[in-house]
């Protein structure tokens, strides 16, 4: 057997330009997500066999236009090429680049050429050139760039293997640097710069240089010397101008020997689809059709895998009550755990769904074009165009939502969008709008097409975008920030969505789901089983208790059991925090019960539907199994002898879900990306406030 | 005179003139907005704000306040 070698490869790359898709073909499902230390900043990477002895770790680094970073999220790019000691520093990088826009892609391949790392440029879609009218000499460009260049397709798999065997050979590259900037700018300064720092290239210093806070992996006398360089502030970002601008001028005089368009070929799709899309009238229309189709097919399309589901765990509980020894364990199994993981797998077709529209709408070009739309209008919110897409990924959940927040170079339009975006319809609401809804909405239709239950859900929807934007419009007019704000955004060609990474993602979003959120709720659910299965004295006592009533004496054996498992849950730990605060909650027509399920629900909305069904499973107590949904209907208020989930206190139930802030992850996230507990406090104090009385409102209206 | 890339109309073109840099940001530049490249503006959104451009083959949306700072002659 050969030894295996490791080697670690960097992809770097424009947005748009197929970087992932190059990804997915090199790594398939050999790929992982995680976590930059320290920051929450995904990071994507893969394993890919590049040759019998050779093991290739690639990691994805976030899109950017060039090596000096604009957000979070472009200083990982530099940090991972600059610092040495960094886990996923490469041997060797990849820059993808592709066929219409290589001018504006070379300038990033030339600021990592100069890093003097093993690079290789992959020019991507390589297909479309001839229609676009494209043509390129390979063989002249190699020579003017000094550089290993290999034309691809990613989305048709062309060129791949060829790149895979270039690959191999990479410590024959030529690492010598493509521009010369030091004689170009000012050459005494960098020629000091070159003696102050004799180790490392000159382009590699600047860059470090150049940065605003220092590169933490730098040693206290690195720093020292570079803050020397740094007292002409001025001075510094003139020559970055300069070095940008003297690239260009570069770039432009080697793509005229070398890049060719013919513009008769060149087909104008982009600008008839623009004409319509971006249209002032029909631009707004076609987003709301679209925002339509996308909550009517999440309801819809979702509900046949879900009942399913539903039904699955049901039977699956049945199954091994019968079949299992009784005893705690077993009770354990039954009623804690798998109901709790059938609670998490509920919701997943939803959030596939979600994510599938979403990654669409991304991979075809169109997000940009709703974030153009949106902008002006977003901005009288005290948002960004920019904004649209975080409360967009909010509709599936908060914390990926907030974190893509992290593009919007206003620090006040950032933070009004990471405090409003929770009150979008997240996917952790829906199972209980979806149980809430079935029970008091009737499944008709309406106008012939739309579906009542549909409709409700879309107006909980519109509910939180309005709680959103009226919270938005009043920190817009009371936070007193002054911000400068840089929006530049590509509008890039529009594409057919590839199946490929549009499966990825949702892949990689489902699993992130099921094992982030996945493991809290399963956690809940046993605790819970557990706090609701145990209690003080008069717990343990029950039987006693409920026999020795005079009334109960005359009553079936069914009946009996019924009783005493009904006391046992109302004197168990769990049924003493839902009394203790059944007075608050009363007035919005709760139960001590439902009281269980939102004190649960502060972890994570969800357990919702979760804490229910294992209420009213322990409290059948081996009696008759049945899905959530018949338990909840059957469920009867003792004192009035009316039904438990009735039209007012669903009602109150959906409004209070819809506004309240229940979701310890996101309250995590938003500290993390704001650096301080004032605004995740804010966010449950005012939500909270909200939510109760908008909660007590529509109660009182509808008892 | 003293035309920028928000006073051109859907359609025209113009060439950028130099222009000062403590107004313009390098991402724009690194973008492809450089003194002496053509400009077209292409659409824009209602209420003129923001505009999508085209220059040095990139296709850009910037805000109206943006394009005031980006002389140009109009061609």
């Amino acid at each position: 057997m050969k030894t295996q070698v490791v080697v670690k490869i960097a992809l770097v790359g424009n947005p748009n330009t197929g970087k992932t898709s190059l990804f997915n073909q090199l790594t398939g499902l050999n790929q992982k997500v995680g976590n930059y230390p320290g920051i929450t900043v995904d990071k994507k990477q893969g394993v890919c066999k590049i040759s019998d002895n050779i093991t290739a770790e690639i990691t994805d680094l976030p899109g950017t236009y060039s090596i000096n970073p604009t957000s979070l999220d472009e200083t990982i790019v530099l940090d991972t090429l600059l610092n040495a000691s960094n886990p996923s520093h490469p041997d060797l990088i990849i820059v993808v680049a592709e066929v219409e826009n290589l001018k504006r892609n070379l300038l990033l391949f030339s600021q990592i050429k100069d890093l003097q790392i093993p690079t290789i440029l992959v020019i991507n879609m390589a297909d479309q050139m001839g229609r676009k009218g494209i043509s390129i000499d390979i063989e002249q460009l190699k020579k003017e760039l000094d550089s290993e260049i290999i034309l691809i397709s990613a989305r048709k798999n062309l060129g791949i293997d060829l790149l895979k065997k270039k690959l191999i050979e990479y410590k024959k590259w030529s690492t010598n640097p493509i521009t010369t900037i030091a004689e170009k700018i000012d050459a005494p300064f960098f020629n000091d710069i070159k003696t102050k720092f004799p180790t490392t290239s000159v382009y590699k210093s600047w860059l470090l240089i150049t940065q605003q806070k220092h590169c933490s992996f730098l040693s206290e006398e690195q720093q020292l010397k570079i803050s020397s360089f740094r007292t002409n502030l001025e001075k510094i970002k003139k020559y970055q101008h300069k070095e940008t601008i003297y690239r260009y001028q570069k770039i432009n005089s080697i793509l005229k020997k070398t890049y060719k368009v013919d513009k008769n070929k060149a087909t104008d799709l982009r600008s008839k689809l623009d004409k319509i899309l971006t249209h002032k009238v029909f631009g707004y229309i076609i987003f709301a059709s679209i925002l339509m189709l996308v909550f009517q097919s999440v309801f819809e399309w979702a509900s046949y895998p879900m009942d399913l589901i539903d039904s699955m765990f049901a039977k699956l509980s049945e199954f091994a009550k019968l079949n299992l020894p009784s005893g705690v364990f077993t009770n354990l199994i039954t009623e804690g755990v798998i109901p709790g993981v059938g609670g998490v797998l509920i919701f997943l077709p939803q959030i596939a769904i979600l994510f599938l529209f979403i990654s669409v709408l991304e991979e075809t070009g169109y997000m940009s074009r709703v974030v153009f739309l949106m902008d002006k209008i977003m901005r009288k919110f005290g948002m960004s165009g920019k904004s649209v897409i975080p409360l967009i990924s909010g509709t599936a959940c908060a914390i990926p939502a907030i974190m893509a927040s992290r593009n919007i170079s206003g620090w006040k339009e950032r933070l009004i969008t990471i405090l409003v975006t929770p009150f979008t319809t997240c996917s952790a609401r829906l199972p209980v709008y979806a149980i809430l809804i079935s029970l008091i909405i009737p499944d008709k239709r309406v106008l012939g097409i739309f579906n009542l239950q549909g409709l409700t859900l879309m107006g909980l929807y519109l509910l939180g975008f309005t709680a959103a934007i009226g919270s938005a419009i009043l920190l817009h007019h009371t936070l007193k920030i002054n911000q400068k704000s840089l929006f530049i955004i590509e509008m890039p060609n529009y594409k057919l969505p590839s199946l490929k990474n549009v499966f990825y993602t949702v892949i990689e979003k489902s699993k992130a789901f099921i094992f982030g959120a996945g493991k809290i709720i399963l956690a809940l659910s046993i605790i819970l089983w557990f706090l609701a299965s145990t209690g003080p004295s008069s717990f343990q006592n029950a039987r006693q208790q409920v026999t020795s009533i005079e009334t109960n004496k005359s009553l079936s054996k069914t009946d009996l059991e019924h009783k005493i498992a009904s006391y046992k849950l109302e004197h168990s730990y769990i049924g003493i925090m839902g009394k203790t605060i059944e007075p608050v909650i009363k007035p919005l027509g709760y139960d001590w019960k439902i009281g269980i399920a939102l004190i649960s629900s502060f972890a994570a909305r969800e357990v919702f539907v979760g804490t229910l069904a294992t209420i009213y499973n322990v409290e059948s107590d081996h009696e008759e199994t049945g899905t959530i949904k018949e338990r909840m209907r059957a469920e009867i208020n003792p004192i009035t002898g009316e039904k438990v989930f009735n039209v007012a206190t669903g009602m109150s139930l959906l409004i209070f879900y819809a506004f309240a802030m229940q979701c310890m992850g996101t309250l995590a996230i938003v500290k993390r990306e704001t650096k301080s507990w004032k605004w995740p406090i804010l966010q449950l104090v005012g939500m909270g406030v909200l939510a109760y009385i908008s909660a007590f409102i529509t109660f009182t209206i509808f008892n | 005179m003293g035309d920028t890339i928000a006073s051109l109309q859907i359609g025209e073109k113009g060439i950028i003139e130099d222009f000062s840099l403590d107004a313009i940001p390098l991402t724009l530049l690194e973008m492809g907005c450089l003194p002496g490249i053509e400009v077209k503006l292409l659409q824009v959104a209602p209420l003129k704000d923001p505009l999508y451009i085209k220059v040095n083959g990139s296709h850009l949306a910037i805000r109206q306040e943006m394009a005031k700072q980006i002389k140009i002659t109009k061609l």
